[in-house]
């Protein structure tokens, strides 16, 4: 068991909360980047949102993009620079709703490029609005007495909006458990192997805890992912597009 | 090279390419749209990206991920697809990123209509996004000027890390005329240290973000930017200025008509001149220097609120009458403006009797 | 001052090829030139046409690329001459075309109407997209923007660079030259 994080971890003080998940997706990328000798060479783009903290937590080159703009950002890089990996980080506000129209054209058009996403089923940085991938009932502070989706919508699950489109990958694991975060860290590492083959766009959602928008224990908001989030947002590969 | 028959948007376009811009995405709109259709087929025989995007905010946003890469990048749009841009312009600026950004503009507000106007000029001035900004603008008036002006353009972004837009309008844009177009450059990409590449083991991490939040001294260095480009980057011709009574100031399609109107009121015995912008921002207060003689100033352009006219005003510190000859239909007319002319000049008498 | 003339007939008569051969002649001669193709509200009334803009001298320079005020205006068919007629100069050239046109149709009397049979003779030397050339040897007979040796010339050089020169074209614009 490996113990010591890879140097493209800064560890300069985060400003993420405790118990947030993206620390674990920071060091999931870091160490696929490590084992595919690609720390060097990606390039990431990251949204406003909380992901932009990564900036700091990480040694790539990094862009922070528009809110809702990375993966068309992304495109732009990866065409000026197709031989080094090219990731959108992004959070679940920026890729299903103000960037769903970013999102759904790199997937028709199957662009190259690797869109990260976490879904934390709730905007987190401006303080825990209604999401399109809030659950039905949850509380947030846009939806205080409960997500009505007579109103709302029901979850949004990206599975059944990319179903007829062909693009290289697209999978969903959960940063709940060691298991899970394993799981996880393979389907990073999957879409990385297709991006680098040049096999299309690859979008790995990741289910993350946000106790402090849940106003849970971090124990509870893990607990929550496995208890009620997978139960609208199932885990594992859904498109794995086999190399022509 | 010699000279061709080429559509504004054409030259335009192939100029852009001539600059060593290889990278564009865009979204139809009319009148730009020559310019998209042009560089969707020729950008590929000289190994560039181009990218149909699927609006105004994913092609801008596009560009800034190409800048950031280090490509010189383009878009281009109109009216209310320019106004789209204005997010990604805001955020080329914040991160100090070098891009070019066409404006073909078109006569009117919300949908507008497709004809020539030049009511963009408060968006284009102002910072048309969020905030504390403006950016480089070039006014081309021709088919020649269109692919000079892209083409400088290219550089003046890259001397101060900043986007650069240039606005032409539906006139300049759908007419052919001979053009020259300027010599092909090589761009190389890996030729700025902060443009994103790749972190080696040691370097310092590039970061593309709000310059605010990397630059400790970032009040100055944004003051000293704008004074740098005020003092440096005016540009503009002055036809016949400096014993004017009444001076035109105009840009784009209405400055030619103006040129001509300064030519018939001279035959008149009139004394007319012509500030004709180049730069609208930095605005060319220099040229009114010249205006030594002048009693009163005349804008013409193709916008109903007189939106220069306050620039006007200023560069002449608020000591003479300005008034504004707008027309938004039809192109403006040598006639029009030399009764307005002439009435200015009764005015004045009156004044000084 | 530049010479205006707006090219006007249905889409397909190569009315915009004219106005394009008329600008390259211009351009060859090291004059400025202006090519404005009907656009916005110019574009309603079911004629394609252009206006075209030509100097005097190569130092002259063209301002609005509008031909208000027309020195000759080309007509490939009658719609063209509703909507273009009324604004020729006193004293401009019409270009008629008379295989299209009734004879009996009245004009201003303060132009000069040259009437070509511009569809007919093109067919007759089997190069039924030549009529624009036939008018363009009329509109160079009849006025002193181009003399008609220099203008067929141009219009040769045009095509030929284009790699697709068809020797009729010369027949039909010496056929139309005769016409005065």
């Amino acid at each position: 068991m490996k113990l010591k994080a890879p140097d493209t971890v800064t560890f300069t003080q985060s400003g993420f909360c405790p118990g947030c998940g993206h620390g674990l997706a920071v060091r999931i990328i870091a160490e696929v980047m490590e084992e595919m000798g690609l720390s060097e060479k990606l390039l990431a783009i990251v949204d406003v949102a909380c992901g932009s903290l990564n900036i700091d937590s990480w040694r790539f080159d990094t862009i922070m993009a528009a809110h809702g703009r990375p993966i068309a950002t992304a495109v732009g890089v990866k065409k000026v620079r197709p031989e080094n990996p090219v990731m959108a980080y992004i959070g679940d506000g920026a890729a299903y709703s103000i960037g769903m129209a970013e999102t759904m054209h790199t997937a028709i058009r199957n662009d190259n490029v690797v869109a990260i996403v976490i879904n934390n089923s709730l905007y987190g940085m401006t303080g825990g609005q209604c999401a399109p991938t809030s659950l039905p009932g949850q509380k947030t502070t846009s939806t205080p007495r409960g997500k009505d989706p007579k109103k709302c919508g029901m979850p949004f699950n990206i599975v059944d909006a990319f179903s007829g489109l062909d693009i290289a990958y697209l999978s969903r694991g959960a940063l709940s458990d060691p298991a899970n975060i394993n799981k996880s860290k393979k389907m990073v590492r999957k879409a990385f192997e297709k991006h680098m083959a040049g096999e299309g766009f690859c979008l790995v959602e990741l289910l993350s805890p946000c106790p402090t928008n849940l106003n849970m224990t971090p124990v509870k908001s893990v607990e929550r992912i496995s208890n009620e989030m997978v139960k609208y947002f199932p885990l594992g590969e859904f498109k794995d597009k086999k190399e022509e | 090279m010699a000279k061709v028959l080429m559509k504004g948007n054409e030259a335009l376009a192939e100029a852009a390419l001539a600059a060593g811009c290889r990278f564009y995405s865009g979204y139809p709109i009319t009148p730009q749209t020559e310019i998209l259709e042009y560089l969707s087929w020729r950008m590929e025989d000289v190994g560039g990206e181009f990218i149909q995007a699927e609006s105004e905010l994913a092609g801008i946003n596009m560009v800034l991920g190409a800048a950031a890469a280090g490509a010189r990048a383009l878009t281009t749009s109109s009216g209310p697809g320019f106004s789209l841009k204005q997010e990604g312009i805001s955020y080329l600026v914040a991160a100090d990123l070098p891009a070019v950004i066409v404006d073909v503009m078109r006569i009117g507000t919300g949908l507008g209509d497709i004809a020539q106007g030049q009511g963009d000029y408060w968006q284009l001035t102002r910072g048309g996004g969020h905030g504390d900004y403006r950016t480089i603008v070039l006014a081309p008036a021709s088919v020649q000027e269109n692919a000079d002006l892209i083409y400088k353009a290219f550089d003046l972004s890259e001397k101060y890390r900043h986007p650069v837009i240039v606005a032409s309008d539906a006139a300049i844009g759908q007419m052919i005329e001979a053009v020259e177009i300027p010599e092909f450059v090589d761009h190389d990409i890996d030729k700025f240290d902060w443009s994103i590449k790749g972190c080696k083991k040691g370097d310092e991490q590039r970061k593309i973000q709000n310059i605010y939040y990397t630059n400790p001294d970032y009040e100055d260095y944004l003051r000293d930017k704008y004074s740098a480009m005020e003092a440096e980057e005016q540009l503009y011709e002055n036809i016949m200025v400096d014993d004017a009574e009444v001076v035109l100031v105009a840009f784009g399609i209405s400055s030619r008509v103006c040129r001509e109107a300064v030519q018939v009121a001279r035959e008149k015995g009139l004394k007319v001149g012509l500030i004709r912008l180049i730069t609208l921002y930095p605005y060319p207060v220099k040229a009114f220097e010249e205006a030594k003689n002048a009693k009163a100033f005349l804008t013409v352009e193709m916008n109903i609120l007189g939106q220069m006219v306050d620039d006007v005003k200023l560069a002449t510190g608020g000591k003479f009458p300005v008034d504004h000859f707008g027309s938004i239909f039809e192109i403006p007319e040598t006639e029009g403006i030399i009764a307005k002319i002439e009435q200015m000049l009764k005015d004045v008498e009156k004044e000084e009797a | 001052m530049a010479t205006e003339i707006i090219c006007a007939g249905f889409g397909g008569q190569g009315v915009l090829t004219a106005g394009m051969l008329l600008i390259n002649a211009g351009m060859e001669q090291g004059k400025n030139v202006l090519f404005y193709p009907s656009y916005g509200s110019e574009m309603r009334g079911g004629t394609a046409n252009c206006a075209v803009k030509i100097s005097e001298t190569p130092e002259e320079q063209i301002a609005s690329p509008v031909c208000k005020h027309p020195d000759i205006v080309l007509t490939m068919n009658g719609p063209a001459i509703d909507k273009f007629e009324g604004r020729l100069k006193p004293g401009g050239l019409l270009l008629v075309n008379s295989s299209i046109v009734p004879d009996d149709r009245t004009y201003r009397d303060d132009i000069k109407v040259v009437k070509v049979a511009a569809t007919d003779i093109a067919k007759e030397l089997e190069n039924p997209r030549g009529a624009n050339i036939v008018m363009l040897g009329a509109l160079a007979s009849n006025s002193d923007v181009f003399t008609a040796e220099y203008l067929r010339e141009a219009i040769d050089s045009f095509f030929a660079k284009k790699g697709k020169n068809n020797p009729k074209n010369a027949q039909c614009f010496e056929k139309g030259a005769e016409v005065k």
